[in-house]
């Protein structure tokens, strides 16, 4: 396989370890959380990322993420690695982060990139949600 | 590094080779072995290697009941596969122009037809039935005046369905038309008699059933005669039907491997038919698991699982000490779900989780009942981190969701 050991460690540790990862949900009804969802089955790959925020100063700040991924290996550590940049980060700081920073950071191989593209979609439209409702 | 031995589960990938194979070939390459070019005709290093050429020939023609002379020596199942197909088409191509086969043919069928289609043939593709079965029903009517032949797997590589060459056979004698059958996955699965079957020309692998690597052989029917154009030129060997010098330890191998599946075939399936009973059975405790394919009609040695809500890639990482293969093709370029699973309308979402387990001689206890327990723990593990598994508890149906598409 064409997956650095990066991308296999992230994927690994992810399905052994779901709660430390963030692996879960939050209720998309409440008010200081944005819900994300992106992909289609049929396209192999579906990403569903929950942000959990709280106003800091004039802006809003992420104190919590759940996501839950379907997709390949590299889809699953994508998510897993975005989710992991977000925690702390304020809305701004998350809305600017790009795919390439998780190609580069799991070594990605070129067929994978639009996982990395996913995630940063998913995380995009969990902000648009969230700031719909505040 | 992972501690943990690797579990073979992909037989109809590749089988290793046998040891009593390996030991034969072996006698037949160094300097105190029989070197000898099968070719050269004036001395005993040459008579000794042909000798042994045509003894591989007479196994393997005596595994599927043909005449040794109807064997011609290929590189592999694809070369024999485009031998038959290119071959038939060029030198037919006055009597007609038109070619049949199905759209779950293995690509070493499906890339010489798309060839042939730029060479100006017509070709038609042929959908399978819901099990994966393509029957001589459909196979009748799509025949035209000008169809010069019909090439029909014997038994799917991703499925292990069998297709009823017999009464295909039948059906392409009775209308003049040349048969080729792709058997590349059925030697020592599955009798084959092809002195009371209507078949024209059948590819053979000697790597899926424990012989070597880079070595196959096309059967040729001498009565009636089927003509072909050759592909490789040089030398006239085998008839003119294929130049190049003989690969005497490779085509050895190869009759080794297809002697012992003679010999063995009935207690090799007897085994691996106990290892599909038992695998079947715990697999289907998992919830939302679909076998595809047809369990009334196909070989146990293959058994093709979609895990619904669970992706098939990631499911072959998780399981990653054990060698399955993935309907999804998602690893390499294509990110595309199985054609075969596809063309037997398989929704893509299934097509996408599905994965083949394939078992065979040197299985064992061990390796099927640690297959299963690992797979269930991953399947359990995946679920949870899917947001499919996610919806479908909370009632969701899937099919109703409009999926924003990236």
């Amino acid at each position: 396989m064409a997956y650095s050991k990066k991308v296999v460690e992230k994927f690994e540790n992810t399905i052994n370890n779901p709660e430390a990862f963030k692996v879960g949900r939050f209720d998309p009804k409440e008010l200081n959380v944005g819900t994300g969802m992106v992909g289609a089955p049929a396209c192999g790959d579906v990403m569903k990322l929950q942000i959990k925020c709280e106003p800091k100063g004039n802006t809003h700040i992420i104190k919590d993420v759940k996501f839950k991924t379907y997709g390949c290996g590299s889809a699953i550590a994508s998510s897993s690695e975005l989710v992991e940049m977000l925690i702390g980060k304020t809305l701004e700081e998350a809305k600017a982060i790009k795919n390439i920073e998780i190609v580069e950071a799991l070594e990605l191989p070129p067929i994978k990139i639009h996982c990395s593209v996913l995630a940063e979609d998913s995380i995009k439209q969990a902000i648009e949600d969230y700031e719909s409702k505040q | 590094m992972s501690t943990q031995s690797t579990i073979y589960l992909d037989y109809a990938s590749t089988t290793p080779v046998d040891p009593r194979v390996a030991s034969k070939m072996m006698e037949f390459l160094t300097p105190d072995g029989e070197f000898g070019n099968p070719a050269s005709r004036s001395h005993r290093f040459g008579w000794k290697a042909d000798e042994a050429v045509e003894e591989a020939r007479s196994h393997v023609s005596g595994l599927v009941n043909c005449d040794p002379r109807e064997i011609v020596w290929t590189s592999g199942a694809t070369e024999a596969d485009n031998l038959a197909i290119k071959g038939v088409a060029r030198f037919y191509k006055s009597k007609g122009n038109h070619i049949i086969t199905s759209k779950i043919e293995h690509k070493a069928v499906l890339d010489p037809c798309r060839q042939l289609e730029r060479e100006g043939f017509e070709v038609t593709y042929l959908d399978p039935n819901e099990k994966g079965v393509i029957t001589p029903e459909v196979i009748k009517s799509a025949i035209q005046e000008n169809t010069i032949l019909v090439s029909i797997m014997h038994i799917n590589n991703e499925l292990g369905t069998v297709n009823d060459i017999e009464k295909i056979g039948n059906i392409t004698r009775d209308n003049g038309i040349l048969f080729h059958v792709d058997a590349a996955q059925s030697t020592g699965k599955i009798n084959i008699d092809l002195k009371n079957l209507n078949v024209d020309l059948m590819s053979f692998s000697a790597h899926k059933t424990y012989g070597p690597k880079g070595i196959g052989a096309l059967y040729v029917r001498r009565k009636p005669r089927v003509r072909l154009e050759a592909l490789i030129h040089g030398g006239g060997h085998e008839r003119g039907m294929r130049s190049g010098t003989l690969a005497t330890h490779q085509i050895v191998g190869m009759g080794e491997a297809f002697r012992i599946a003679n010999i063995e075939m009935e207690s090799d399936c007897e085994k691996v038919s106990e290892y599909h009973e038992q695998f079947l059975k715990k697999v289907q405790e998992i919830d939302h698991v679909y076998i595809n394919g047809d369990l009334k009609n196909k070989v146990p040695n293959i058994l093709n699982v979609s895990f619904n809500f669970v992706e098939g890639e990631s499911l072959i990482m998780g399981l990653k000490d054990i060698a399955v293969s993935s309907g999804s093709a998602c690893t390499s370029a294509s990110l595309e779900p199985s054609y075969v699973l596809r063309a037997l309308g398989r929704k893509d979402e299934l097509a996408h989780s599905s994965i083949r387990f394939s078992f065979g001689r040197f299985t064992n206890d061990d390796d099927v009942n640690n297959t299963l327990e690992i797979l269930s723990n991953v399947v359990h593990r995946l679920r949870e981190l899917s947001p499919l598994w996610e919806m479908h508890l909370d009632g969701i149906d899937l099919d109703t969701v409009e999926w924003k598409l990236h």
